[in-house]
């Protein structure tokens, strides 16, 4: 059977088995595994561009209105995957450890949760929330920003060795985090641990009349799964143009020898703050879509724990490689949303139960033993193996494949 | 601005900050240990320190059950949880140095460092997963030893806490055991001749990886006693403890030089003052707009301020340059 026979057969089951059990978490996973057949599957470059738009434009919408949280699976993984990939500029390409990632995130996320809210108010007087057309300038807003951010906090330490650039990035990150909580005072500007609601949504493109009996809640998921499927295709257009580019090249040797990069003409630090800048600015793009997209933010949203997750979502997938970031964005989040979390009801189920295996009630389980909160422990394992086993990821980059393969020295 | 309140204050915030410097300075060894011998952030060092704390707070629990804490000397029992928790965090800082960071030896600084980062997530919840399964909590808090929470009055608006003067006394003699030990004898001799050159070290005799294993055990036993210590000072711990205590205690290595041993007592020490400082003048000084929870960010501003006017820190770094 040729691949390409096998892999339409595998959409079409995967699609027929979600619409038969709307609540299975296997179904919804069988559809992901699809995709990944189709993408690893020796197919005709048009044949294989076609059933992916099929699958990502009509089969996951579909899917999104059997079952409305498969589609807030999919608008996350869209959203973390365009992290990553902003991500994977900075640590993949230019081989910089940036561990605060979260924080330009977080910088586009609260320019537009306070402009696009009533919490302009506090600070500014009237006239705020801006009209919801404004988010599409604010994303422009927000790029910039982010980037002079990232630019502002890479000159002090770009000159010095990467490892400083890890742990200063990291306290700012906390910086953020810490400023998001307290700036509730002396003038609100975040409103601290509680939080900024609503914020504006964009503006429907459509008239909800054009479809009917689609539920209203449901329309704004399906308008945020396409806005997030647009802009990770032009993250995806970004990275590539950039990998191939002088400049990427340029990121790449630094990666490798700071020295003999430099001995080449490459101007070491320019070309480092321009990679963190890149970076930077992403997130903050996805920053003010996030911040649209959950109506409600906190500084519960730009912690430690996101920004070591988006990196390990860089390492699993493979640094410096563009499908790896999508690959590693999907694993992890699904890992996080649906396994860990559909393991913890599980056992709570057996638990309420009272299943007895191996003549131990489980009933008498520590209630503390939640699986759905050792994210943590996911992130660490996927680090520690993949740095001992596998350091170029599952899909590794191919110029990175051809460096591996040399021997050493 | 009341200048009688600041000076009122001033001794106690004092006796804070040296506190707090000197658990700084305990946990900064062990990055600075590292780092000299091998050139990588020990990111799991934060979480050998929790271990510590947790060695100390289930041994003190355990003995509160059998009834025996009341009857045994306080200082016998602090002996015991210090001996403990520096027993199993130095043991516990081999075995990962082991298992995450030897076979990553020679591979591009940022692969051992994204291990050490994957260490440190992995046992923050590894120590919640066994304390869940154990004792149905994670949150720990120390239980009170009579003996230790005794106050001495100096003055009418002075006491120090007898446990005070312990952890201080404690940590002096840690600090002057281990200058002993690198300072003066054999073993230390090697190790400083491993962070210097691991080459020729080894072509001298020098086991070179036996004396890396030493560096984290000696680095992981301090790390373990700082741990008993914040337990006994400040009475609750939980698995993640150590994150924000960790990433300070590096700043102070860098502070002090990193790689640099005196340089990270006294960057432990001028870390821990300058932060006892910030937390209680920070809001008198700005009439209450900014409170005690910017001291974190003053922290790492200092980390800033550093790195861009003095990146070798204050006392030199010692870090052999790359080949």
């Amino acid at each position: 059977m040729s691949h390409a026979a096998g892999v339409l057969v595998l959409l079409a089951a995967s699609g027929y088995a979600v619409s038969i059990f709307p609540h299975s978490i296997l179904a919804f996973l069988l559809f992901q595994l699809s995709i990944l057949a189709l993408y690893l599957a020796r197919m005709r470059p048009w044949l294989k561009t076609t059933v992916a738009v099929l699958a990502l434009c009509v089969m996951m919408p579909a899917i999104g209105t059997i079952n409305g949280y498969y589609l807030e699976v999919a608008t996350q993984v869209g959203i973390f995957a365009a992290l990553a990939l902003g991500l994977n500029i900075v640590v993949g390409l230019a081989g910089l450890l940036d561990l605060g990632y979260v924080a330009f995130f977080a910088v586009g996320a609260y320019l537009w949760a306070i402009f696009g809210s009533p919490q302009a108010n506090r600070v500014f007087g009237g006239g705020f929330p801006l009209a919801p057309g404004w988010f599409f300038v604010f994303l422009l807003v927000g790029l910039t920003v982010a980037a002079v951010t990232g630019v502002l906090l890479g000159l002090p330490v770009l000159r010095l060795r990467g490892d400083y650039l890890a742990i200063v990035t990291l306290g700012f990150g906390e910086v953020i985090r810490v400023l998001a909580n307290n700036l509730d005072k002396p003038i609100n500007l975040t409103n601290g641990p509680k939080g900024i609601t609503p914020i504006e949504r964009p503006p429907l493109p459509f008239s909800p009349a054009l479809l009917p009996g689609v539920a209203p809640s449901l329309l704004y998921s399906l308008y945020f799964y396409f806005l997030v499927l647009l802009i990770v295709g032009i993250v995806v257009v970004v990275n590539r143009r950039l990998e191939n580019s002088h400049i990427g090249r340029a990121w790449e040797a630094i990666r490798e020898d700071e020295t003999a990069a430099q001995a080449m003409g490459v101007p070491l630090v320019r070309s480092k703050l321009l990679a963190f800048a890149c970076g930077a600015s992403f997130a903050g793009v996805i920053g003010v879509l996030f911040a649209a997209k959950q109506v409600f933010i906190n500084p519960e949203s730009f912690t430690f724990l996101e920004s070591i997750g988006v990196l390990a979502m860089v390492i699993l997938g493979g640094m410096g490689s563009i499908p790896g970031a999508v690959l590693g964005a999907t694993v992890v989040t699904v890992l996080n949303l649906q396994v860990l979390k559909g393991f913890s009801l599980w056992l709570n189920e057996l638990r309420n139960a009272g299943t007895v295996v191996l003549g131990y009630d489980l009933a008498n389980l520590p209630t503390q033993l939640e699986p759905a909160k050792y994210e943590r422990m996911v992130f660490g394992v996927i680090l520690v193996l993949m740095m001992i086993f596998r350091p170029a990821g599952i899909l590794p980059a191919r110029r990175r494949q051809r460096e591996l393969a040399e021997p050493q020295q | 601005m009341d200048f009688a309140l600041l000076l009122e204050i001033f001794p106690q915030v004092l006796l804070d900050g040296v506190i707090l410097g000197f658990m700084y300075a305990l946990i900064a060894l062990g990055y600075t240990m590292v780092y000299g011998v091998l050139e990588f952030i020990n990111f799991a060092h934060s979480e050998i320190f929790v271990v510590g704390a947790f060695v100390g707070v289930e041994i003190l629990l355990g003995l509160k059950n059998a009834g025996a804490l009341d009857q045994l000397p306080p200082f016998l029992v602090l002996l015991l949880i210090l001996v403990a928790g520096m027993a199993v965090s130095g043991l516990l800082a081999v075995v990962i140095e082991r298992v995450a960071y030897r076979p990553l030896r020679g591979a591009p600084r940022l692969i051992p460092l994204i291990s050490a980062i994957g260490v440190s997530f992995f046992l923050q919840d590894f120590v919640r997963l066994i304390e869940s399964v154990w004792r149905n909590a994670f949150n720990l808090v120390y239980p009170g030893m009579e003996g230790l929470n005794r106050r001495l009055e100096l003055t009418a608006t002075v006491d120090v806490p007898v446990k005070a003067l312990v952890v201080i006394t404690a940590s002096l003699l840690m600090l002057w055991a281990l200058h002993l030990l690198v300072n003066r004898t054999k073993l230390g001799t090697a190790i400083r001749a491993v962070a210097e050159d691991q080459a020729t070290a080894s072509l001298m005799g020098i086991n070179v990886n036996a004396m890396i294993s030493l560096t984290f055990l000696i680095g992981g036993a301090m790390g373990g006693a700082a741990g008993v210590l914040f337990g006994v000072q400040y009475g609750l711990i939980n698995p993640y403890t150590g994150f924000i205590p960790g990433l300070k205690a590096f700043t102070a290595a860098v502070l002090g030089g990193i790689g640099n041993i005196p340089g990270a007592m006294m960057g432990g020490l001028v870390l821990g003052l300058l932060e006892a400082f910030a937390a209680s003048y920070l809001s008198l000084l700005t009439g209450g707009a900014f409170g005690a929870e910017y001291k974190d960010i003053f922290a790492f501003s200092v980390l800033i301020l550093i790195l861009i006017f003095r990146p070798r820190g204050l006392l030199g770094e010692v870090v052999r340059e790359r080949a």
